[in-house]
């Protein structure tokens, strides 16, 4: 177990592409952290600077009390886990496990205990260590990709997408398993991940990267709660949350979209802003569905979508025909073309500034 | 293609038939040949069916050669041909193996120069650079010698460059957790790229096995000793021996003989060979 601590960190490939602009966070002992963000925003090369993949081109890395900047990946007391669990094809399952053990000059009755105790660990059967991966299920391998992991008994597991190539009712199930796992183990452990299931579900604490950016740190129900950029606001959370371009009035009570009803914006306004347009974000479990209610906005439904607990309804309101989608609770029998009064649940509104897209 | 078309079925066995006839024939009259005692291969008509001096006719063949001659027998030939096509695939296979793992796992300046420096040797097989060879062989003193036989025919073109196709299908993260587990470059050269090349490394000792046994205008250059001779050179020899009518019964022999390794090597790894040649997935 080791703090991780990233200062400065930044990345520029020798092509002038600049992948991380700067990342500072101090991982604590035992936390997991989730890297989460979309396709080429720089988690999974953030991630492989910390294990030493690729090099750090500024700022200063290090695991427990030790500077790591410059040294080997198999130095830096560190276990990675693959997307495509890059097993070795020719290698049983007990050999792969074994393989850094034998390289780090363990002997045999030590390499053979750490491999059975990983083993019972992950629920792997004897005849199942004798096995090439090719033999195994996806679920399987992903197992033993953890086992490898686990044997070196590492300061810090770093997870790069474990999960994506399972189907997704196994990815459910592994969620679970390595967050029992590393609660158990209580190791330092840095996760890549674009779904923000895993990463609401899995971490202590999220970070979210975009183009290199980090746009927030913080635990799950903060960026839930209070996202801290449209950009995180639109990516956390699912259904993705409405946006519509709103006023707010020159008291800065009350915010008005495109022509609707004021809504109130509660706990004393935002003063500081009166009369200033912003974008304001509604999550769709956070509007309902009131007939009789006066601040009502009548949306007309464009398609609905049946999930069994929930009903996912989208349609469009107002002259700009504004995009929404309102997640009901139970089955509803709703017909397209209808015209439903949705009023926004209170106090959950997120304004944010349409130029620095920052909140408000 | 399902069709149920008699005549065509017909008609294509029959080609197949004589395909395998006309390949089939020229062995069988080898066979032959080597099983009759020497006069009976100078009268007309030519057997059809084998004789009963086989094993007369090996024992001659391995241990006497040719009656005219110094008394030189085909074992010791085949045994520098084995010695040399030996050297030669294990050379080949050793060598392209190590450039083609600099090639694709090394970043080092020149790199592509150097890779298509190797493969334009391609355009320079043995015979244009004979002269050249020899001379450089010569003056080393390994004419007359195994490492006179293979080491110019070592380098290869083909081989490094089938095993680079190779290290490029295996997928990077087995490197990247191959180096979080603290293996070192040679380390994982042989503990992981070697097994997992090898049903290639099987196809191409075939082949290039095949190769050096056939080899036949180096060692017919550089060897001058009888001691030093390969068989498939010593088979041309014999057909040379002008003063008297060719002794067909023993070079038929020899001839079978010659065949008898590389039809081995291609039965016992067949199955490595195919494997090799049409697997893709790693």
């Amino acid at each position: 177990m080791a703090r991780v601590v990233l200062e400065g960190i930044r990345k520029t490939y020798p092509n002038g592409f600049k992948a991380i602009h700067g990342v500072d966070v101090a991982i604590e002992e035992g936390e997991f952290l989730v890297l989460v963000g979309p396709s080429g925003c720089g988690k999974s090369t953030l991630l492989r600077m910390i294990a030493g993949l690729e090099s750090i081109t500024e700022g200063s890395l290090s695991i427990g009390d030790r500077k790591v900047n410059d040294l080997e990946p198999s130095q830096r007391d560190i276990a990675m886990v693959f997307q495509n669990y890059a097993l070795y094809p020719h290698m049983s399952v007990y050999k792969n496990m074994a393989y850094g053990l034998k390289i780090m000059g363990l002997p045999k009755e030590e390499i053979d205990s750490r491999v059975k105790k990983a083993a019972a660990i992950l629920e792997l059967t004897e005849e199942q260590l004798t096995r090439k991966p090719k033999q195994l299920s996806g679920g399987q391998r992903q197992r033993v990709a953890m086992g490898r992991a686990i044997v070196r008994e590492p300061s810090v597991f770093l997870f790069d997408e474990p999960l994506s190539n399972l189907d997704a009712k196994l990815r459910v199930q592994m969620r679970l398993e390595i967050k029992g796992l590393q609660s158990d183990l209580g190791i330092t452990s840095v996760y890549v991940t674009h779904d923000q299931v895993e990463a609401m579900t899995l971490g202590h604490r999220l970070m979210v990267l975009n183009a290199g950016h980090v746009e927030q740190l913080g635990t799950p129900i903060e960026l839930y709660q209070k996202p801290a950029s449209l950009f995180v606001a639109g990516f956390i959370g699912s259904p993705a949350m409405n946006f519509a371009d709103a006023r707010i009035d020159a008291e800065g009570q009350n915010i008005t979209i495109s022509g609707q009803a004021a809504l109130p914006l509660g706990d004393g306004g935002m003063p500081d802003h009166g009369g200033k347009d912003v974008v304001l974000g509604i999550r769709p479990e956070h509007l309902e569905l009131v007939p009789d209610a006066p601040d009502a906005v009548p949306m007309t439904v464009a398609m609905v979508e049946q999930l069994g607990a929930d009903t996912l309804v989208h349609g469009h309101f107002g002259e700009s025909k504004s995009n929404l989608t309102v997640r009901l609770d139970g089955i509803r029998t709703i017909a397209q073309g209808e015209v439903l009064p949705i009023r926004v649940t209170p106090d959950h509104l997120h304004v944010f500034d349409p130029s620095t897209e920052k909140r408000l | 293609m399902i069709e149920n078309r008699p005549l065509l079925t017909f008609f294509s066995h029959v080609m197949l038939l004589l395909g395998v006839a006309v390949i089939a024939l020229p062995v069988w009259i080898m066979f032959v040949a080597a099983t009759h005692p020497d006069v009976r291969m100078t009268q007309v008509p030519l057997p059809i069916l084998p004789g009963g001096y086989f094993f007369e006719n090996l024992d001659i063949a391995l241990n006497k050669g040719l009656s005219g001659q110094s008394g030189q027998g085909v074992a010791r030939m085949l045994l520098n041909s084995l010695v040399m096509a030996m050297l030669i695939a294990c050379g080949k296979i050793a060598i392209s193996l190590l450039s083609a793992f600099a090639i694709v796992y090394f970043k080092f300046p020149f790199r592509m120069f150097f890779f298509w420096m190797i493969f334009i040797t391609l355009m320079l097989p043995v015979e244009v650079r004979i002269l050249p060879t020899y001379e450089v062989v010569a003056n080393l003193g390994m004419l007359d010698s195994y490492w006179g036989l293979s080491i110019p025919l070592i380098a290869s073109a083909t081989a490094t460059f089938m095993f680079r196709q190779v290290f490029l299908t295996i997928p990077d993260e087995l490197l990247e957790a191959a180096r979080i587990d603290g293996a070192g470059p040679m380390r994982f050269f042989w503990d992981i790229l070697i097994p997992m090349s090898r049903t290639n490394i099987a196809a191409l000792f075939v082949i290039l096995f095949i190769f050096g046994w056939n080899q036949y205008l180096w060692p017919l250059l550089i060897t001058s000793e009888p001691e030093m001779y390969t068989v498939v050179m010593g088979i041309k020899q014999m057909l040379e021996a002008a003063e008297q009518a060719p002794e067909w019964n023993v070079i038929m022999m020899t001839a079978l003989l010659a065949m008898v390794p590389p039809v081995c090597v291609v039965i016992f790894m067949q199955t490595l060979f195919v494997k090799g040649l049409t697997e893709t997935e790693k």
